[in-house]
């Protein structure tokens, strides 16, 4: 009998045991406080040590981050957490994909402080979303990769189907890379659908002319362009690439370039989520990650330009990189509408 | 069958003459029985069925109803159909592959002793914690274009099976190997004795003997197969996909949550058929269980000596080169001379841009939440193990599949579950303890495998005696059967601990930037363009290959066998 009661006494003890750790788990989990707005980022997300505590000193707010994996899982972590959202702001959201967002009814309207000296060409969101930075996705060459096999730089994308450039570039693969899409759109704008040589003409040659494809930019950057020691010289990657190149080096010139045609840009929006219990702490937020206080900080640590025409960008910015003249710029809506069948038509014509 | 295993006893049906019946059916061990199917079924209904219905359900919904018509739009699509063959196929190639490449250092491990064995066991585990992409640069400096080998495997499905391989070899030489070594090695000598040839000893009694941990060790190896993600799609190109790889493409790049909910139900059931398929063929046996494991000797003959050097040449043929490679990239600096720059910049980095992780910071940020994802796993996982074992026929074959599911389920489809089920009944989709917790689901599955065969196998008599001596069910357990499965759970407490260290995916999903790990500093590392960071991304993945090892061998040299004789 007592031997009966002890076992009681143990399995009641097991039981307790796994209740008492989802007591600990529940005291690890944060309630919102009413002085605080939860910022929620994709995981490229970086921003120097005490530039949030800046906006704490000025307006008594704590800013708590969150990481919501990359720019397409965040976007469905918001989606999914509409109801009951685990953020007051969500950040990172590009052109790409914010009309998904917009069309979710993701956002509250919120006209930034500061929105004036943003260009218009990045306001295409209206007051839902509020662009922060940009980049832009161009080709980038290797001067000594390109100098050692004696081709000239290339212009634009119609030299990269010539055969002087065969073998030579890698790209990212559009359905898992976000500058691997962007490249896609620069081709499509540039080859349109419905003129004589389409962006799937395009494609087509690109591959017969040996172009490579990776699944995303580390594994292009690092495995395959020959500054990193693979064996091509030109590579989809950033306007800002070169500069970020020198930033930690002993290098005094650039080791590589940017093709300044057939750029795609892109760009980064904050946005307030619709049911947020702290709307005028998210406000607030948003006004201060478009200040000059953030602003500065982006180049440095994430490599995009500041969308604020005010900020001030770094001497390496100014010393590696060119603007590109005309970026691809498109229109959310339409990107929205055939992401999934360009990137399927692009899949089909890589396979084949 | 029966036959030729004559020195197999064949455990009678535990409600016969099962090791609870050494106590009379009281209410008390039936309650306890109760508690021990209780525990890990709570554990697992909150963290895993309950977050994946949710989300299930979630998708499927289109306008506050749901709508199965996407089911059978999945299901007659040419594409996803040539995906999941090749899912199921891969899978199946890659397990074989695995369990017959590890098989022969799994018997020199079990069987013999040598200098640096433990080390050795230490490094077979250092694949687990690697990141893709680092292990992607190793192997392409191998059998990539201009590989040192000559062969240029990429874009052939070899590559994606080698790799496979390399990580899953550590599974099926610890998972055997701690197994193999309690078998007296008496039972093949005395068949010897009597004529029988070696392959006629191995063919009717090592490998029939071993069958429970080769079965056991094979669907783990087949579930992290099945469910590859980052190995394929780094070299896998455009030709090669998984259906997990798939669910990923749908929800983050076209936010098709319809498609990949859809086709995360198809993987389940996928795994589900299979790991019924595997509880029917693996049977509970009983072996003649070597209570102390005295330490293997040392290989004698000339044959033995060969036999065992050519075995670990292979091993380090498979494990040691591709890491060998990258300690030896992680010491060529930007500028192409060799030295300890990487690692000098891996301590500067930070100081020059808060995009970089403190690696110290990193290193303890993974140090703990890998020992409390490996407490939670080994604490669940060895309560499984014991309802596996003493519950009913009929309970213990579902349960054990359902143990198992957690590793054969996405990580899009857990982490997207965890967000949209555990708000109630209180929010912890902001807590920090959801990152153990994902990593204990992997690990479980580890935990039950390594310990049940085991625990199975000890002989009910033992049990019976200690029941004779006055000693409660409770007592026998920690004073005869812990020690003896000790090593088994400590087998998979590695496993659970290496997981956990190498976790990316779910980290990355729930972490907050002031909590990174190592695998999320290298991820950052490699995010950005230059030399110098890429150096540092490779001396940190030399550094977590080293804390691993380290913790590993620490690990592995707890001997619960050796605690109080009884």
């Amino acid at each position: 009998m007592t031997k009966t009661a002890k076992n009681r006494r143990k399995a009641t003890g097991l039981i307790v045991a796994v209740v008492g750790m989802m007591l600990v788990a529940a005291a690890c989990s944060s309630e919102s406080k009413p002085d605080e707005v939860v910022l929620l980022t994709h995981e490229s997300f970086a921003v120097s040590d005490g530039v949030f505590d800046e906006f704490t000193g000025q307006t008594g707010i704590t800013v708590v981050q969150r990481t919501g994996g990359d720019a397409g899982t965040m976007l469905n972590q918001a989606v999914l957490t509409k109801d009951n959202p685990i953020a007051d702001v969500i950040y990172g959201v590009d052109n790409t994909f914010i009309s998904r967002a917009i069309d979710n009814d993701l956002f509250i309207s919120h006209r930034a402080a500061g929105i004036d000296n943003v260009s218009e060409l990045l306001l295409v969101a209206g007051d839902l979303a509020t662009p922060i930075d940009y980049g832009d996705v161009c080709v980038n060459y290797h001067i000594a990769g390109m100098k050692s096999r004696g081709v000239p730089i290339p212009d634009n994308l119609d030299d990269l189907v010539d055969p002087t450039y065969k073998d030579l570039l890698v790209v990212e693969d559009p359905a898992t890379s976000s500058p691997g899409l962007a490249f896609l759109m620069a081709t499509i704008a540039t080859y349109p659908e419905g003129a004589d040589y389409d962006w799937r003409a395009y494609w087509t040659d690109l591959f017969a002319n040996g172009v490579s494809v990776t699944s995303d930019w580390s594994e292009a950057y690092y495995t395959q362009f020959s500054q990193s020691g693979g064996d091509r010289p030109l590579v989809v990657s950033y306007a800002s690439s070169p500069p970020a190149e020198m930033l930690d080096s002993e290098l005094t010139e650039a080791p590589t370039g940017v093709m300044t045609e057939g750029c795609f840009r892109q760009i980064e929006y904050a946005g307030i989520l619709k049911g947020t219990k702290h709307e005028s702490n998210a406000a607030a937020l948003i006004d201060f990650l478009l200040s000059p206080a953030f602003q500065n900080d982006i180049p440095l640590n994430m490599f995009v330009y500041p969308a604020n025409s005010r900020a001030t960008l770094p001497q390496v910015y100014a010393d590696y990189t060119v603007f590109p003249d005309a970026p691809v710029i498109m229109d959310p809506h339409t990107i929205d509408a055939n992401r999934e069948r360009w990137i399927t038509e692009w899949t089909q014509i890589a396979r084949s | 069958m029966d036959a030729d295993r004559p020195l197999i006893d064949r455990r009678p049906e535990p409600k016969s003459a099962g090791p609870m019946t050494a106590e009379p059916m009281s209410a008390g061990s039936r309650l306890g029985r109760i508690a021990l199917v209780a525990v890990p079924a709570l554990f697992l209904g909150y963290f895993f069925v309950y977050p994946v219905i949710s989300i299930t359900i979630r998708g499927l919904t289109v306008d506050g109803s749901i709508h199965l018509g996407v089911v059978w739009d999945v299901l007659r699509n040419p594409t996803l159909q040539r995906i999941a063959w090749f899912t199921l196929w891969q899978a199946t190639v890659s397990t074989l592959l695995t369990v017959v490449i590890a098989m022969p250092a799994a018997w020199a491990f079990a069987r013999f002793d040598f200098r640096g064995k433990r080390l050795l066991k230490a490094v077979t585990l250092i694949p687990f914690v690697l990141p893709t992409l680092v292990v992607g640069t190793a192997f392409l400096a191998l059998v990539g274009p201009r590989g040192a080998t000559g062969v240029d495997l990429t874009g052939t499905v070899w590559i994606i099976l080698i790799a496979h391989v390399f990580y899953n070899y550590a599974i099926v030489v610890r998972g055997v190997g701690a197994y193999w070594e309690r078998i007296d090695p008496a039972i093949e000598q005395a068949a010897r004795t009597l004529g029988a040839s070696p392959a006629t000893v191995l063919r009717t009694i090592t490998l029939p003997l071993l069958r429970p941990a080769i079965a056991s060790t094979s669907a783990l190896v087949f579930l992290f197969s099945f469910t590859s993600f980052g190995v394929v799609l780094l070299l896998g190109d455009l030709t090669y996909t998984t259906i997990e790889v798939e669910i990923w493409r749908q929800a983050t790049a076209f936010l098709r949550l319809d498609i990949a909910s859809t086709l995360a139900v198809l993987q389940l059931i996928g795994v589900g058929v299979v790991l019924i398929l595997y509880g029917r063929y693996q049977r509970r046996t009983a072996v003649a269980f070597r209570h102390d494991v005295a330490r293997p000797p040392k290989p004698t003959t000339r044959r033995e000596k060969a036999l065992v050097s050519s075995i670990l040449a292979s091993m380090i043929a498979i494990i040691g080169i591709p890491i060998g490679v990258l300690v030896w990239k992680s010491f060529v600096e930007p500028s192409g001379g060799l030295g300890f720059g990487n690692y000098s910049s891996l301590a500067s980095l930070p100081a020059q841009s808060a995009a970089f992780v403190d690696p110290i910071e990193a290193i303890a940020n993974s140090l703990r939440f890998a020992a409390i994802a490996s407490l939670i796993a080994l604490f669940i996982g060895v309560v499984a193990s014991a309802a596996l074992t003493y519950s009913s026929r009929r309970v213990s074959s579902v349960f054990d599949t359902f143990v198992m599911l957690p590793l054969g389920t996405s990580a899009v489809t857990i982490g997207f579950g965890f967000l949209v089920a555990l708000d109630w009944p209180i929010d912890l989709r902001a807590s920090l303890i959801l990152i153990p917790i994902a990593h204990a689901l992997v690990a479980i599955p580890f935990v039950v495998r390594t310990t049940t065969p085991t625990l199975g196998s000890i002989q009910a008599q033992l049990q019976d005696a200690a029941a004779t001596l006055g000693a409660s069910p409770w007592r026998a357990w920690w004073s005869v059967e812990f020690p003896l499965v000790g090593r088994a759970i400590l087998v998979g407490g590695a496993f659970a601990f290496a997981i956990s260290m190498g976790e990316f995916g779910a980290t990355a999903f729930i972490a907050r930037p002031g909590s990174p790990t190592m695998p999320i500093a290298i991820f950052k590392l490699l995010g950005r363009p230059g030399g110098s960071p890429f150096g540092a991304a490779l001396s940190m993945s030399v550094i977590l290959m080293m804390v691993t090892a380290a913790a590993i061998v620490i690990i592995d040299s707890i001997r619960p066998d050796q605690r109080g004789e009884l």
